[in-house]
């Protein structure tokens, strides 16, 4: 049961990697079409002081850890 | 009123271990701005954040500063220093329940530098947490790759600690733990308004990661309360790994949405779901407000018991409430104002930050031994509520 659901999580990742590194992409969003993706509301770290405290208070409380907001993401916008 | 000598100088019950084990690793990611942060090979923006944080629930309080700057220094090098306090007060249910309470103190500071080359990030981070019974260093390396015409970004990343384990009243006790730490992360821009970010991190634990301040208690019918305490066994190693998905959407306004769900695991066989689902909305004169809620629940690790049957019933034994089964809510928002900096000035702009969260824990096999109604085993579960604000300030220069 636990194997499993790694095994859903894991292979399609994995997968969605080999996939995109395996071909040219001719790029789907055009730099001239990142104005939303580029506005500070999208980033997933503004505020990576706050991110990480809310991150320690969580671990400091909780079994699980890793992988979480504080590793956030962006837009690839810049 | 001290009950035990196991727990006599007690410490640890809320916050120590776990806040040692599992932030030092954590902490070099806030300095590693691009491993898993993408943004399309430039560096993090310089700034500096002032931030005061404050947490109070289940008896403990938990307050301090945070201090993070970031310079860059040329086209390619970004340095970066945090420093962080934890100023503990600590008279938790643990605590009332088998020792006496306590106040403690961890700080901790990192250095970051970050180094760009065309289409790539190279990240080192150094980390170190200090406790007057616990010492933690650790090092962290990461690189980031934008490919796709930058709508894709992947990284990895890995991280060493060693810590230095000791205990209070005891000069004799002296222990160590190596934790290792492999990240990788995806991010992937899906459409004009739309991004996601994969992220996959394993984490492995070796040496005395018991809590030495901590006991468990079992059924001893010659105590006058019908059970007694022993020192807690953990295994000595553990390994964990844990997925997370997160999106965010721009909505036909000015407004974002975002929703992210991570799965843990570890061979503690402890295992849990989280669920994250928010909403930002900025305003055109400089005000922006977050609403936010998120759930997390976990299953116990396989050697906890509230009550085990009989002295040394098993040889892991662990009742450490973090390791129960229990789930919590949080409710959170934050309202910020921006400033714009005048054109050509060295400020490019400045924000004002203020944030609360409300947390609700609800344990199921976590007895509250306060609430005794006689009957052992029979008391009520825990519950409590807790509040966090962070008061914050950066300045983007």
């Amino acid at each position: 049961m636990i194997d499993l659901r790694r095994q859903v999580l894991l292979w399609p990742a994995i997968g969605a990697l080999l996939a995109l590194s395996g071909c040219a992409v001719e790029p789907w969003v055009k730099p001239y079409e990142r104005a939303h993706l580029a506005d500070p509301i999208m980033s997933f770290t503004r505020d990576p002081v706050s991110a990480a405290y809310m991150n320690h208070v969580r671990e400091v409380r909780e079994g699980a850890r890793g992988a979480g907001s504080a590793h956030g993401g962006g837009c690839g916008c810049n | 009123m001290r009950a035990a000598p196991t727990v006599v100088a007690v410490a640890a019950i809320d916050h120590r271990m776990r806040v040692r084990t599992a932030a030092v690793l954590t902490a070099g990611t806030l300095l590693m701005g691009p491993v898993g942060v993408l943004h399309a090979a430039v560096l993090p923006e310089e700034r500096l954040d002032l931030l005061y944080h404050s947490y109070d629930g289940g008896g403990v309080e938990v307050t301090g500063p945070s201090l993070m700057v970031r310079k860059q220094i040329g086209q390619s090098l970004s340095v970066s220093g945090n420093y962080y306090l934890d100023s503990v007060s600590s008279a938790s249910i643990d605590v009332v329940t088998t020792a006496s309470p306590y106040t403690d103190e961890r700080t901790e500071t990192s250095l970051g530098l970050d180094y760009l080359h065309q289409k790539s990030t190279l990240s080192l981070s150094l980390t170190r947490s200090d406790e007057n019974d616990y010492e933690a260093t650790s090092v962290g390396v990461g690189v980031s790759q934008d490919l796709f015409g930058d709508l894709t970004t992947i990284s990895f990343g890995f991280g060493l600690g060693s810590d230095d384990v000791g205990r209070r009243g005891d000069p004799a006790f002296s222990e160590s733990v190596d934790r290792y730490q492999y990240r990788l992360g995806l991010t992937q821009v899906l459409t004009t308004r739309l991004v996601a970010t994969l992220a996959w991190e394993t984490q492995s634990d070796e040496g005395y990661l018991n809590n030495p301040y901590r006991s468990v208690r079992y059924i001893d019918p010659g105590a006058p309360v019908g059970y007694s305490w022993q020192a807690e066994v953990y295994p000595s190693t553990r390994t964990s790994d844990a997925a997370s998905i997160r999106a965010k959407y721009f909505l036909p306004y000015r407004a974002a949405v975002f929703a992210g769900y991570r799965w843990y695991d570890d061979t503690w066989e402890i295992n849990a779901d989280t669920y994250e689902l928010g909403y930002i909305h900025p305003f055109d004169n400089g005000w922006l407000v977050e609403a936010r809620y998120r759930r997390y629940a976990q299953r116990a690790a396989e050697f906890y018991s509230d009550l085990f049957p009989f002295a040394d019933a098993q040889n892991f034994l662990a009742r450490d409430k973090e390791l129960s089964s229990f789930s919590s809510d949080t409710l959170g928002l934050t309202v910020s104002y921006e400033y714009s900096g005048a054109p050509g000035g060295w400020l490019d702009r400045a924000s004002i930050n203020f944030a609360y969260d409300r947390v609700r824990f609800e344990y199921s096999d976590f007895r509250d031994l306060t609430g005794s109604t006689g009957v052992v085993g029979a008391e009520p579960s825990y519950a409590f509520d807790a509040d966090v604000v962070q008061v914050y300030v950066s300045v983007f220069y």
